[in-house]
């Protein structure tokens, strides 16, 4: 059965680690072939962006593995427009392209989801 | 209603990991179904046996496991979460070689799979973080 699945993702890419299990997540829920939204919220839109050299932290780069989603057919990434704005950020500088969300727009957005999680 | 937990929270440094266990016993004693808790993150140090508070204080792992037992409840701890934090059933210990473990039922070991089946088959998943 095929479940409208919004996965969250609230945090910064380093600092804690709930961003990169956030993202097994999301490759597991997508091997069992669910409909996947990924809504970047707040800190979570830093996971975006380009050029990430985590290697000096021994850590694997969060933006390369995103990189990977839309082989796992998860083209649905949504980002909070103000959250970027906020950031000194555009959709320039983040490695997918994403679908923008405005700040007001995403409570509903969510109640359109059948099942939702954030990390 | 059916619930499923979702602990990311560890047991006594971040507040989540004892509502966790509250939530589930309130649940419990109201008549709502838990379908399954799973400990993820940080949250997988909550199933550690070994963990040893001082005695007037609550210790999480008895809790959780006799919560386990009165209603059986499925308490999954993270395989990749678990293993890299140091948290390890008899079987995984002999597989890694290691000489102690510090897991064990009703605490089961299991992967991520898991959570997407809870979060599936519940009307609700709560994130405790």
């Amino acid at each position: 059965m095929t479940n409208k699945i919004l996965i969250i993702q609230r945090t910064a890419p380093y600092g804690s680690s709930l961003a990169r299990e956030g993202l097994d997540y999301v490759l597991t829920s997508a091997a069992y072939d669910q409909e996947i939204s990924l809504l970047f919220l707040g800190d979570g839109v830093f996971q975006l962006l380009k050029n990430q050299q985590s290697q000096d932290i021994h850590l694997k780069p969060q933006g390369s593995a995103l990189e990977i989603l839309p082989l796992y057919d998860i083209n649905k990434i949504y980002v909070v427009t103000e959250d970027l704005q906020e950031r000194n950020l555009s959709e320039t500088d983040l490695t997918l392209s994403v679908n923008t969300l405005s700040r007001s727009d995403v409570s509903k957005f969510i109640k359109q989801q059948e099942k939702v999680v954030s990390f | 209603m059916k619930f499923s937990l979702l602990v990311l929270a560890s047991p006594y440094s971040q507040q989540g990991g004892l509502s966790a266990l509250k939530f589930a016993q309130t649940c419990l004693k109201e008549g709502h179904e838990i379908y399954r808790v799973f400990f993820y993150n940080e949250g997988i140090q909550n199933g550690s046996f070994l963990q040893t508070p001082q005695q007037d204080e609550l210790n999480l792992h008895t809790q959780w496991a006799s919560l386990a037992e009165q209603y059986q409840l499925d308490l999954v701890i993270c395989i990749a979460a678990a293993l890299k934090r140091g948290l390890l059933n008899e079987d995984e210990a002999k597989r890694y070689d290691k000489p102690q473990h510090n897991l064990q039922a009703p605490f089961e070991i299991s992967g991520l799979g898991q959570l997407l089946d809870a979060q599936i088959n519940s009307d609700q998943l709560i994130t405790f973080g």
